[in-house]
């Protein structure tokens, strides 16, 4: 009964959250949108980052490379080809998963700070191409002028920061829609099954190896999209953008959000980057030393990050069930959860 | 005559230790094959050549007339042979059933049924049964590694079965559970199906004859006698070789 509760109780928070959202336009001034819409393409990242890191176990520094590819490839196609979103989506998700599909054979059989370090490397080395390649790039001057995006053939453009703030918000709710179903399937199950126990489930015959590839382009796809929004949200992009300080930024805001959490990832990008942003402008020069208390406290407090200690909370909250009660819930049937 | 399991001239050696030196063994279908003798007579080291773990310098293996020697253990797995671990291996944060059916994926349930309602569906029909069968209904949907010691023991059966098995390898199952637990685990084995041969290794030599109907024992590497339970329990060699060694 108690786990009903909380589940709707939850779900209200996250409908309320999902109306704010929407209604934040009208109620913030400019500045806040385009920010919120720019946290919102980190967001997605951070979700990314959730799926490899606490789902399929292979903690990475290194999404930053397909948040780069998808936006470079947003901002070029957004130029030069189609000002049409679903176009720009598509393409920036297909480059994202390429590079995250060529970094597969480097990954794929590393493990724990193995795998933090060739990410860090590969994102940095992308950082790099990116300030070189100049004729597509920009150099390290970036893309600027990419034009405003319609959302799919025969709509306007997206001339003003709420249009183009809406159209984030729709892409990454429908993403992060995709990626708790995507959880929800027999692929999630066995990557969280890989996640606790990578040789017991190796001697069932799973193919530990394939599922992680698909895991790692599966997340490159959601990176790359997520650079296709940064580019609508500031029709500009510069290697700046996808620095050593993102990817740190990234992992701990999953961190804190909790690892395992597609809403923690959400929750914990949202905070990290409120506190660089926000406090920037009130505690000039300190915003990174709130960062790092931020995160110490984190870990020191709330070790499994904020979801998992709410979630404690609330297995604490509720009575300890007795054998025969245990019993009648314990069914089968909530495997499918 | 060749049986679903044959292994032949099967040499391991680590350094200037040869942990296996030429062993050969046969477990026919449906068999109930036992493996003994004392510490470091290579036991563990040939149950896990047979799993995949370890790849032997010398020697074949074959499965049901095939060489699968050059298969892992996910690949020896979905040829049907299943390994159950001396410590008990379940995934910690997935409920009971979920462990059953993460195991079950690979042989048993279709690959068309990975929505949410068709694997619940498929979970229903194949983790019901079985925890059933092995007394874990009450916890279907605790996480395992909530599970205390011989539960987690008796899941990892499940989960072995859930793969529809044609060879169940047991390392040392009743290592680390109680009286009650170790009776239990008999019944358990006892009622296993006979389409599922058995290849276990174990120290306790009430259980060995109480389950099989092969033994072969091992020592220092090599094959020292393989009978029946009764011509290995009155084996002069076998009664010297614990006399010198026993665990």
């Amino acid at each position: 009964m108690s786990g009903e509760v909380i589940r709707r109780a939850r779900g209200a928070v996250a409908a309320l959250v999902l109306v704010g959202l929407v209604v934040a336009p009208w109620v913030v001034d400019d500045y806040t949108t385009a920010l919120l819409a720019r946290t919102l393409a980190l967001a997605l990242v951070g979700v990314s980052v959730a799926l490899l890191t606490g789902v399929a176990g292979m903690p990475t520094l290194g999404q930053t490379a397909p948040y780069a590819a998808g936006a470079y490839a947003c901002a070029v196609v957004g130029s030069r080809v189609s000002d049409v979103g679903v176009v720009q989506l598509v393409v920036a998700a297909g480059a994202g998963a390429l590079l995250a599909a060529l970094i597969v054979p480097l990954v794929v059989h590393a493990r724990g700070v193995i795998v933090l370090m060739i990410t860090l490397a590969i994102g940095e080395l992308v950082v790099v191409v990116l300030g070189r390649w100049r004729s597509v790039t920009g150099g390290t001057d970036g893309l600027a002028g990419v034009p405003a995006v319609r959302p799919f053939w025969g709509l306007p453009a997206l001339a003003s920061d709420q249009g183009r703030y809406l159209y984030a918000l729709v892409v990454v709710a429908t993403l992060v829609g995709a990626v708790l179903v995507l959880l929800r399937t027999r692929a999630g199950l066995v990557l969280r099954a890989g996640r606790d126990d990578e040789t017991r489930l190796r001697a069932s015959g799973h193919r530990v190896a394939v599922h992680l590839s698909g895991a790692h382009i599966a997340a490159g796809a959601i990176a790359g999209a997520a650079g296709s929004v940064l580019v609508v949200a500031q029709q500009y992009i510069s290697p700046a953008d996808f620095g050593f300080d993102t990817s740190a930024l990234l992992l701990l805001g999953v961190v804190i959000g909790g690892t395992a959490s597609v809403g923690g990832a959400l929750v914990g990008a949202a905070l990290v980057i409120a506190v660089r942003d926000w406090l920037f402008g009130v505690l000039p020069g300190h915003a990174p030393l709130v960062l790092g208390a931020l995160f110490v406290a984190t870990v020191y407090l709330l070790p499994t990050g904020v979801n998992r200690a709410r979630s404690r909370l609330s297995e604490a909250a509720a009575p300890q069930p007795d054998p025969p009660a245990a019993q009648e819930r314990a069914t089968v049937g909530e495997v499918g959860r | 005559m060749t049986g679903l399991l044959d292994a032949q001239e099967v040499s391991v050696r680590y350094g200037s230790l040869a942990a296996l030196d030429g062993v050969d063994l046969c477990v026919h279908d449906g068999q109930r094959h036992a493996l003994i003798g004392p510490n470091g007579a290579g036991k563990s080291t040939l149950l896990d050549v047979l799993g995949g773990s370890t790849r032997p310098q010398r020697g074949t293996v074959r499965f049901a007339g095939r060489d699968i020697g050059r298969l892992g253990p996910a690949g020896r797995a979905r040829r049907g042979i299943n390994r159950i671990h001396q410590r008990p291996a379940v995934f910690a944060t997935l409920t009971a059933a979920e462990n059953v059916v993460v195991a079950a994926l690979p042989r048993v349930i279709p690959r068309r049924r990975w929505w949410p309602a068709g694997r619940r569906r498929a979970a229903q029909q194949l983790a019901g049964p079985l925890l059933e069968q092995m007394g874990l209904t009450a916890v279907a949907a605790v996480p395992a590694g909530h599970l205390a010691h011989g539960q987690r023991r008796q899941l990892e059966i499940a989960m072995a079965l859930a793969g529809r098995p044609r060879l169940l390898l047991l390392d040392e199952p009743a290592a680390g559970l109680s009286a009650v637990e170790v009776g239990r685990l008999v019944e358990l084995l006892q009622a296993l199906p006979r389409a599922v041969a058995v290849l276990l290794v174990e120290h306790r030599l009430d259980l060995v004859y109480a389950l099989s109907d092969t033994v072969t024992v091992l020592r220092d590497g090599r094959t020292l006698a393989a009978g029946t339970p009764d011509e290995i329990r009155t084996s002069p060699l076998v009664r010297q070789a614990y006399a010198d060694g026993v665990a």
